[in-house]
C-alpha cells in the first residue's frame, strides 16, 4: 500500500500535467487562463510538501492572484480572432513532438542516475518554520539581490504604465519648447494695404 | 673676411634676389629685376675674389655653420670648406653667371618671362655655389639637386612648346638615375665610416680601403664600388655615355641658360665632385680606369656627331660634351688638377661661343640653322671676332688658354699607365682633330662664304616670324650682349699662361686634391716635363709647333677651310658615299631610340598593365569591391534567418536548448 | 518512496510540455506568454526540490528571486500586447515580422 504522502503527491503531478497540456492546447484562451491557473495550485501543493509553505503561499498569492489575474485581464479585452490564430495549429506538432519527447526521454535518463535519487536527509527538522528561514537568509546573506529585486519591480511597474498611458482628453497643457521656439514671422504679418486718400477725398467732395 | 657668416653671403644675396624678384617682380618693371638680380651677382662675384686672395694666402677654412639633423648616430650638418679648389670654382662660377645676368637684359628683352628667368638664373647660381662650398655630401647633394631642378626650370622656360617639355623632362629623368647610383654611393660611404663630412670621410678611407665586399657573387673592393657608384652620379650631372641624351636636347632652353648651365657650371658639378673626392679615387685602380675609358668614349664618340649637326647651338653642345669626356679622362689619369684646369678654361670659351651664338641667333631673328647663315663677319664684327677668339681657344691654338689645358691633359693621359690609357690616349688625340674640325666648320659656314639666307630656294619667314627675308641684313646686338662677350674674350686668352704653373705644378691645389704618388706618377711627370723640357709656359707654346695635337689640330683646321670654303660640294659628296655611317651619326649612335622604345615604353607598358590589373581588376576589383560584394551575398543568405516572427526566434531557442542538451550530458 | 528524482522528472515532463506549447501557439501571443508561464514553474518546481532534498534553505531564496522577475516580465510583455493591439488590432503573429532583416 503506498504511503498518504506518496498518493498526494501522484494526484498533484498528474492533474498537473493534464492542466499543463490543457492549457497548450485548449482553443479557448480563457480556458487556457484558466487551466493555468489550477497548475499553479497543484504547483502550490507539491510545493506544501516539500516543506515550502511560504514559497507556496507565495506563489498561489503572487502568481494566481496579481499575474494570471492580469492575464485574464487582457485576453477579455483583446478581441482576438480565434479562427485565423488556429489555422495550421496541428501542424507542428510531428516536429514539435519528436524534439519535446528526445528532451525528454534525455531528462528522464539523467535524473534517473544514482547521483539524483537522493532521499529526504535524515535530520531532525529545524526548529522554526520554514517563512523564519526564509527571512533569516534573505535579510541578512541577500540582501542585496532582495534590494535589486524591489527595484526590478519598480522598473515593471514605471515601464508598464509608461508604456500604455493615454493623455487625458479634457486636460490642456503647454510646451514650453514650442512656445519658445516661435518666431515674429510666425505671429505678425504686414499687410499692404492703398492708402485711405481716394476714400476721403471723395468723402470732401461730397460734402462741398 | 671675418667668420664663417661671411662666406655665407655668397650664396644667399642670389637666393635672396631670386624670391624678391621671383615672387614681388611680377608687377614691379623689368629693371628692378635685373637690377637686383644683377647687383646681388656682382657683390658675389666681388666677394668670391676676396676668397680666391684669402684662400691664395693660404687661408683654409673648414666650418660648420648649421646643425640640420641630428638622428643620434649621424649629424647632417651646413657647413662651408673654403679652400683655394672651392674659391677657384666660386669666382668662375658667380663671373659666368655674371656675364650671363648681363647679356640676359639684352637677349630676353620682351619675353613674356622676363622676370621669371632672372629669377631661375639667380636661383641657380645659390645652388651651384652652395654646391662648391659645402663641406659634406649631404649639402653637396642637397646642391646637385638643386642643381637639377632649375636646370629642369629653365630648360622648359618656354613651356608652351612641347619639345622644351619633353627635353627637360628627359634631363631630369636622366639625370635622376645618376643621382641613384650617386645617392647608393653617398649611402655606402656613411654605412662604412659614419659621417657625410669630408674631413671625417677623408680621415678614414683606410678603413674602407681594408675592406671587401660580395657584389653578385663576387668579391670587390668596397672602395671601387664607392667610386664607381659616386662616378655614375657624374655621368648624369656631366653627361657622360650613356647618360648624355639630355645635354643635346637642353638646347631647347634659352642660348644663356645654355652658356651658364650646360657648359660652364652644372655640368661642371660632377667634375668637381670627383676631384673632391680624390683620396677615394686614388685608392680604387678599377674605378680610374672606369672614369677614363667613359671618358675617352664620350671624348670621341661625341665629338664626331658635333660634325653633322646644322644647328649651331648643337654643335657647340656636342663640343661641350665631347670637352667634358676630356676631363673625366684627365681625372681617371690622376691628372686632377689637370682636368679642374681644364675645366675653368673651358667655362670661359664655351660660355663664351655659346653666347656668341646666341648673338648670332639675334642676329638671324631666332633663325639658327648654319646652312642659312654666312658672312656674318661683315654685319656683326664684334661678335665674329669674340667667336673667332673662343673657337681659337677650343682647338688648342698655342698660347691661347685652351692649349695649355688640353695639351696638359693629353700628356697625362700618355703618361698614365692604367687599363685603357691607350684607347683613352688615341681618343683625346684623335679628338683633337675632330675638334678642330668641326669648330672651324661652323666658323667657316657661320662667319665667311655666301650670305645663305638670300638665296631664294632657301628664304623662309615662317609664323613665328623666324629667320631673315633675303631683303633684310642682320645687326650687330646691344651692348647688353656684347659686352659679356668681351669680358669673356680676355679670359679665354691670357688666364691659361697666367695660371698653368701654380694651378697645375705649384701649391695651388695640394691641400684639396689628394695624390698618391708612388701609384699614379702622372703629375710628376707632367711637372718634370713642364719645368725641366718646356722651361715654363711660353716654352710649352714653341714646343707644341712640333707635337701631334698640334699637327692634327692644324690638320683639321685646314680640312674645314677646304670643305667649307674651297670646294663645297666635298661634303655633300663624302656623305652620299657613306650613306651608312651618316645615317648612324644621325642617329646619334641610337641612344635615343633604344632609351624610347625600351625604358619609356617599356615603363608606360609595366605603368598600363599594373594600373588596369593590379589596380583597377585586382585591387579594386577582387580586394575591395569584392569582400563588400562578398559580405553583401553572405549576408543576403544568412538574412533569411531574421524573419521577424517570434515562433521562429522562439524555435531557434529550443533548438539551441536541445543541442546543449545532448553534447553536454555525460551519462 | 519519493525521491528527488520524481520531483525531477515532472520537472522535465512539464518542461517539456511547454516547449512543445511554444511550437504549437506559435501564433497566439497570450498562449505562448502562458507557456513561458509553465517553463518557469517547472523550473521553480526543481529548485524547491533541490533546497528540500539538500537541506539548503538557498534554493527558496532563489525562486523567491525568480518569482519576482517573472511576475514583472509577465506585467510589462502584457502592457506591450496591448499596445500592439492598439496600433495594429490584431495579435497574430504572422502580422508582427517588422523587425526582419
Amino acid at each position: 500500500m503506498i504511503e498518504f504522502k506518496d498518493f498526494v503527491f501522484f494526484v498533484l503531478s498528474l492533474v498537473l500535467i493534464a492542466s499543463g497540456l490543457s492549457v497548450i492546447t485548449s482553443r479557448n484562451p480563457v480556458t487556457a487562463a484558466l487551466s493555468l491557473v489550477l497548475a499553479f495550485f497543484n504547483a502550490a501543493g507539491i510545493w506544501l510538501l516539500l516543506q515550502a509553505e511560504f514559497l507556496a503561499i507565495a506563489l498561489v498569492l503572487v502568481y494566481v492572484g496579481a499575474v494570471m489575474v492580469l492575464f485574464l485581464f487582457v485576453v477579455m479585452m483583446l478581441d482576438i480572432n480565434l479562427d485565423k490564430l488556429r489555422e495550421g495549429f496541428w501542424d507542428y506538432l510531428p516536429m514539435a513532438g519528436f524534439i519535446g519527447i528526445l528532451m525528454m526521454v534525455e531528462m528522464v535518463m539523467v535524473f534517473k542516475t544514482k547521483q539524483f535519487n537522493l532521499s529526504p536527509l535524515a535530520e531532525a527538522l529545524p526548529n522554526s518554520s520554514n517563512t523564519e528561514l526564509i527571512g533569516n537568509t534573505l535579510y541578512s546573506d541577500y540582501v542585496l539581490p532582495f534590494e535589486l529585486a524591489s527595484v526590478v519591480l519598480l522598473i515593471a511597474i514605471v515601464s508598464a504604465i509608461a508604456l500604455t498611458l493615454r493623455d487625458r482628453k479634457d486636460s490642456k497643457k503647454t510646451n514650453p519648447a514650442d512656445q519658445i521656439a516661435v518666431k515674429r514671422k510666425d505671429r505678425v504679418r504686414l499687410v499692404q494695404m492703398k492708402s485711405e486718400e481716394k476714400y476721403v477725398k471723395s468723402k470732401a467732395k461730397e460734402r462741398t | 673676411m671675418n667668420s664663417i657668416y661671411s662666406y655665407l653671403a655668397v650664396p644667399l644675396l642670389p637666393l635672396i634676389a631670386s624670391f624678391c624678384v621671383g615672387i614681388l617682380g611680377r608687377k614691379l618693371p623689368e629693371l628692378f629685376a635685373s637690377s637686383m638680380t644683377i647687383s646681388s651677382v656682382f657683390i658675389a662675384f666681388l666677394l668670391s675674389c676676396l676668397t680666391l686672395n684669402e684662400t691664395l694666402n693660404g687661408l683654409v677654412l673648414n666650418q660648420t655653420i648649421y646643425q640640420w639633423l641630428n638622428t643620434g648616430h649621424f649629424q647632417f650638418e651646413v657647413g662651408f670648406l673654403i679652400d683655394n679648389l672651392t674659391a677657384m670654382m666660386m669666382v668662375v662660377v658667380t663671373f659666368v653667371s655674371l656675364m650671363v645676368h648681363i647679356y640676359t637684359m639684352g637677349y630676353m628683352k620682351g619675353d613674356a618671362g622676363y622676370r621669371r628667368f632672372f629669377s631661375y638664373i639667380s636661383l641657380f647660381t645659390f645652388s651651384m655655389l652652395m654646391l662648391v662650398m659645402s663641406n659634406n655630401f649631404m649639402q653637396l647633394f642637397f646642391g646637385w639637386e638643386a642643381v637639377g631642378l632649375v636646370s629642369y626650370l629653365l630648360i622648359g622656360f618656354w613651356f608652351e612648346r612641347p619639345t622644351a617639355i619633353y627635353a627637360n623632362m628627359k634631363a631630369f629623368l636622366v639625370n635622376r638615375v645618376g643621382d641613384f647610383g650617386f645617392i647608393l654611393g653617398i649611402a655606402m660611404i656613411l654605412y662604412w665610416t659614419g659621417s657625410l663630412d669630408y674631413a671625417t670621410v677623408f680621415k678614414n678611407v683606410g678603413v674602407i680601403s681594408a675592406h671587401t665586399m660580395q657584389l653578385f657573387g663576387q668579391p670587390v673592393s668596397v672602395m671601387t664600388v664607392i667610386c664607381i657608384l659616386l662616378f655614375i652620379g657624374a655621368m648624369g650631372k656631366s653627361a657622360q655615355v650613356p647618360l648624355h641624351v639630355w645635354l643635346p636636347d637642353s638646347m631647347e632652353g634659352p642660348t644663356p641658360i645654355s652658356a651658364l648651365i650646360h657648359a660652364a657650371t652644372m655640368v661642371t658639378a660632377g667634375i668637381f665632385m670627383v676631384s673632391r673626392t680624390s683620396p677615394l679615387f686614388e685608392l680604387s685602380d678599377t674605378a680610374l680606369s672606369f672614369v677614363m675609358i667613359i671618358g675617352a668614349i664620350t671624348a670621341l664618340f661625341m665629338g664626331l656627331l658635333g660634325i653633322i649637326q646644322n644647328d649651331i647651338k648643337r654643335v657647340i653642345a656636342y663640343s661641350t660634351l665631347s670637352q667634358l669626356g676630356y676631363m673625366t679622362v684627365a681625372l681617371g689619369a690622376s691628372a686632377y688638377s689637370v682636368a679642374m684646369f681644364h675645366l675653368m678654361t673651358h667655362a670661359f670659351f664655351k660660355a663664351l661661343l655659346f653666347l656668341g651664338a646666341g648673338s648670332v641667333i639675334i642676329g638671324m631673328h631666332h633663325d639658327q640653322n648654319i646652312q642659312r647663315m654666312g658672312n656674318l663677319r661683315k654685319y656683326m664684327p664684334i661678335t665674329w671676332i669674340t667667336f673667332l677668339i673662343g673657337s681659337l681657344a677650343l682647338i688648342g691654338t698655342p698660347l691661347f688658354s685652351g692649349f695649355y689645358s688640353k695639351d696638359s691633359l693629353i700628356e697625362a693621359v700618355k703618361l698614365s699607365h692604367l687599363t685603357g690609357s691607350n684607347f683613352a690616349y688615341f681618343s683625346v688625340l684623335v679628338g683633337v682633330f675632330v675638334t678642330a674640325f668641326y669648330s672651324f666648320r661652323l666658323y667657316f659656314l657661320v662667319f665667311h662664304g655666301k650670305e645663305k639666307w638670300r638665296l631664294q630656294k632657301l628664304a623662309r619667314h615662317d609664323d613665328h616670324h623666324h629667320g631673315l627675308s633675303p631683303k633684310d641684313n642682320p645687326h650687330e646686338s646691344s651692348l647688353s650682349v656684347t659686352l659679356p662677350l668681351v669680358l669673356l674674350a680676355i679670359p679665354s686668352v691670357v688666364i691659361g699662361y697666367i695660371t698653368i704653373e701654380p694651378m697645375l705644378f705649384g701649391s695651388f691645389f695640394t691641400k684639396s686634391i689628394f695624390l698618391n704618388p708612388e701609384a699614379h706618377p702622372t703629375m710628376e711627370h707632367l711637372s718634370h716635363h713642364f719645368h725641366e723640357i718646356y722651361h715654363g709656359p711660353f716654352g710649352m707654346a714653341l714646343h707644341s709647333l712640333l707635337s701631334l695635337p698640334f699637327l692634327f689640330a692644324s690638320s683639321g683646321v685646314l680640312l674645314a677651310y677646304y670643305c667649307y670654303q674651297i670646294n663645297l660640294n666635298l661634303p655633300k659628296f663624302i656623305f652620299s658615299r657613306t650613306q651608312s655611317i651618316y645615317r648612324i651619326l644621325e642617329n646619334k649612335y641610337g641612344f635615343d631610340t633604344f632609351n624610347e622604345k625600351f625604358f619609356a615604353f617599356g615603363s608606360r607598358f609595366l605603368g598600363e598593365k599594373f594600373w588596369q590589373i593590379g589596380d583597377v581588376k585586382i585591387i579594386d576589383g577582387w580586394l575591395v569591391n569584392g569582400t563588400a560584394k562578398s559580405i553583401g551575398k553572405l549576408s543576403e543568405k544568412i538574412r533569411v534567418i531574421q524573419s521577424g516572427y517570434i515562433y521562429h526566434y522562439a524555435f531557434a531557442m529550443v533548438i539551441g536548448v536541445f543541442l546543449f542538451l545532448t553534447f553536454f550530458i555525460k551519462i | 518512496m519519493i525521491g528527488l528524482s520524481h520531483y525531477l522528472i515532472l520537472a522535465a515532463i512539464l518542461f517539456t510540455i511547454s516547449v512543445v506549447g511554444i511550437f504549437l501557439n506559435r501564433k497566439n501571443i497570450i498562449i505562448l506568454l502562458m507557456s513561458i508561464e509553465l517553463m518557469l514553474l517547472a523550473v521553480n518546481i526543481n529548485f524547491i526540490a533541490f533546497s528540500h532534498y539538500l537541506n539548503d534553505i538557498a534554493g527558496q531564496i532563489f525562486v523567491f528571486f525568480i518569482l519576482t522577475v517573472a511576475a514583472a516580465e509577465s506585467a510589462i510583455g502584457l502592457a506591450i500586447i496591448v499596445l500592439i493591439f492598439r496600433n495594429t488590432r490584431s495579435i497574430n503573429v504572422d502580422d508582427l515580422n517588422r523587425l526582419n532583416g
